[in-house]
């Protein structure tokens, strides 16, 4: 590797460390002036003239997590080793000077730009923002806009990663609640003036014992089943984003899918390795995107789940509603659980379209046993769900 | 024995006393890496092991109210000696900032505390010094050498994140690991030794929930050498029984029947 030949102005090496932080701060690290001036008072305790200690030590001192820690040899090397010009294809011939502004290495966005064309493919009319360049601020734009686009068209990283965050926050909030009543606890902030009142009797009169109480956690506990039969396919990759978010929110969330079998999802959605999880999916999803049959895969869940669900139970159902079982099984299913569970909630991707009335045969049959039938067509009506579920 | 990355984060720790924050999947050593600290440079080492619901009086420090309502019931104390060094109970950090030499302290798995905890921490460790309402502020008669490790239970907040040097731990190559079974089981035959390493290493690339840390490739090690066995291929049956110190999970133990361990064995041998 050639090394980067500096301008003459670049004298010294405090003005190369300031560009190197300047680089990686383009290149998305959180580092200032404080880390500059750390990263010439580390080569000052170094052997500053070796690479590969000099790599280490500022690898040390200025990656802040894991990812970064794994990405930075290759910051590292695009600087110092003008990596980054020769794989943007241009100086080839002779050392590029880095220039006074810090160049932004462009492999960095390889990935983020692969995105965008994928959404491009599947939503050809989305011309905006071309002209604003590789600076990150094309990418802001388009979610700006994406976020009202019905789900059908979204299926790229960015979407599945919102649908992923906005499941998170959903089921953070729906699961923090806590009791009215206070109940004695060890770090309660507030003094039991009664039980310390009574222990101190004991005690000839001295409050000695300092007893504590508080509001006492009642979790609630999600459920969630999704339809991943076929007229739910365009919507499928989306909702298992959005299902994997709900799971990974707590260890007590259950996640199930159904298209004509019921099957339990909860280990591999749980799963931190993101490839992996996708490929136990599909292996045990054989007949994703067949037929739908809602009632039978209700039955089989509160039969053999029945378990799952406790009086501080919500059950979220992710469905279009179309069904070729009767309509009078699932009305039966969603009876049977409705004893059970404490919240019955119906997530439906359609409700969202202009013109759409919930009159096919199985949601007419569901509707009673609902607490709630909210549409799930966007992002937005994903993020916006928070707010409905205060209101259950 | 530790790899470059590593010597190089705890050589800058101790020249920059900046604390240094260690990630890495469970079980490859991070919290011994702070007692090997203590023993290199003969201090103490104090450890808080955080924990959810952790507050700033279990960690930093606690007024002795029992023993206050003692003394004013028995001597009539005054509210100057009642808020006095006598009465107030220090917790780990009060503890390691006040120590004349500066000791080793480990804030071990600071993941699973609070965030609030977390916040509280953020003043310890940029400035050390901690405030007491009542007496007021106390700073750090020496700096300690700071080390808090975490396993990713959740991720922790970019303040704490920029005070710290970081540094990733992975688990070891199959020469480093030798090297510290080696060490660590002196009296071990150099085939088993090989042996073992073999096989835990190929256990960790099967997909098992949990996989197989140092601690535990060492107790199977020492299980092995206490039944006698000396090659991995010939007591079969004994050698699956002692499994039980590898795999922790019934879904594990199930993932790793006979036929694997034999394959396991035989690519290792």
């Amino acid at each position: 590797m050639k090394a980067t030949r500096f301008p003459s102005r670049a004298k010294g090496v405090a003005d190369r460390i300031t560009g190197f932080t300047g680089h990686l701060r383009m290149n998305g690290l959180p580092v200032g002036p404080s880390e500059t001036a750390d990263s010439l008072a580390a080569l000052s305790h170094i052997n500053a003239v070796s690479p590969g200690e000099v790599r280490l030590a500022l690898k040390t001192l200025l990656a802040p997590n894991m990812d970064i820690w794994n990405r930075f040899d290759d910051l590292f090397d695009s600087y110092w080793y003008n990596a980054g010009s020769k794989r943007q294809g241009k100086a080839n011939e002779h050392v590029r000077v880095q220039s006074a502004r810090p160049v932004l290495w462009q492999n960095h966005f390889e990935n983020v730009s692969r995105g965008g064309e994928n959404s491009d493919q599947s939503a050809p009319d989305s011309g905006e923002g071309d002209s604003e360049g590789m600076d990150g601020r094309l990418i802001a734009t388009k979610t700006e806009s994406l976020a009202k686009r019905d789900l059908r068209e979204l299926t790229d990283e960015e979407t599945l990663k919102e649908a992923e965050a906005a499941a998170y926050r959903l089921a953070r909030s729906i699961r923090d609640c806590h009791s009215r009543r206070r109940k004695r606890s060890n770090n309660g902030l507030q003094l039991d003036l009664r039980r310390i009142n009574r222990a101190s009797l004991a005690r000839g009169g001295e409050p000695i014992d300092l007893f504590r109480r508080e509001h006492p956690d009642r979790q609630m506990r999600i459920v969630a089943i999704s339809d991943v039969s076929g007229s739910m396919n365009v919507y499928s990759r989306v909702f298992l984003a959005f299902v994997k978010g709900l799971v990974c929110s707590d260890r007590s969330t259950e996640a199930f899918l159904f298209h004509t079998r019921l099957m339990r999802v909860t280990p591999a959605m749980r799963d931190g390795d993101s490839l992996r999880w996708a490929g136990r999916l599909s292996l045990m999803a054989d007949g994703f995107g067949g037929g739908t049959d809602i009632g039978t895969a209700l039955t089989t869940f509160s039969e053999q789940y029945g378990k799952a669900l406790t009086g501080r139970t919500m059950l979220l159902i992710l469905s279009d509603g179309y069904c070729s079982g009767t309509p009078q099984r699932l009305a039966k299913a969603l009876s049977r659980i409705r004893k059970k569970a404490r919240k019955i909630v119906w997530l439906n991707p359609l409700l969202g379209w202009k013109g759409y009335a919930p009159v096919a045969a199985a949601i007419q049959a569901a509707l009673p046993y609902l607490d709630a039938h909210l549409s799930a067509s966007t992002i937005d009506a994903l993020g916006a769900l928070e707010a409905e579920f205060s209101n259950i | 024995m530790a790899g470059e990355p590593l010597a190089m984060a705890l050589h800058l720790s101790l020249a920059l006393q900046r604390p240094l924050l260690l990630e890495g999947p469970a079980g490859v050593g991070k919290t011994e890496i702070a007692k090997a600290m203590s023993e290199v440079l003969a201090t103490r080492l104090i450890r808080l092991q955080c924990y959810e619901g952790l507050d700033s009086s279990h960690a930093i420090y606690e007024w002795n109210y029992q023993r206050q309502l003692l003394a004013i019931r028995a001597d009539g104390a005054s509210e100057d000696e009642l808020f006095g060094e006598k009465y107030l109970l220090r917790r780990p950090l009060l503890e390691a900032i006040s120590q004349e030499t500066s000791p080793v302290l480990l804030i071990d798995e600071i993941d699973r505390a609070d965030e609030e905890f977390e916040a509280f921490l953020l003043e310890v460790l940029s400035d050390f010094q901690i405030t007491i309402p009542e007496t007021g502020t106390v700073r750090a008669k020496s700096r300690p050498v700071v080390i808090l490790t975490a396993n990713g239970t959740r991720d922790l907040s970019d303040a704490l994140r920029r005070r710290c040097l970081y540094s990733y731990i992975d688990y070891p190559g199959h020469s480093e690991e030798l090297e510290i079974l080696k060490s660590r089981a002196p009296g071990l035959e150099a085939r088993l030794a090989a042996q073992i390493i073999g096989v835990v290493q190929s256990l960790r690339r099967e997909d098992l929930e949990k996989k197989p840390g140092i601690a535990e490739m060492l107790d199977w090690a020492a299980a092995l050498s206490g039944l006698g066995i000396n090659d991995l291929g010939n007591d079969r049956s004994v050698v699956q029984a002692t499994l039980v110190c590898l795999l922790k999970t019934s879904a594990d133990s199930a993932a790793v029947p006979v036929e694997v361990m034999d394959r396991l064995i035989g690519r290792a041998a």
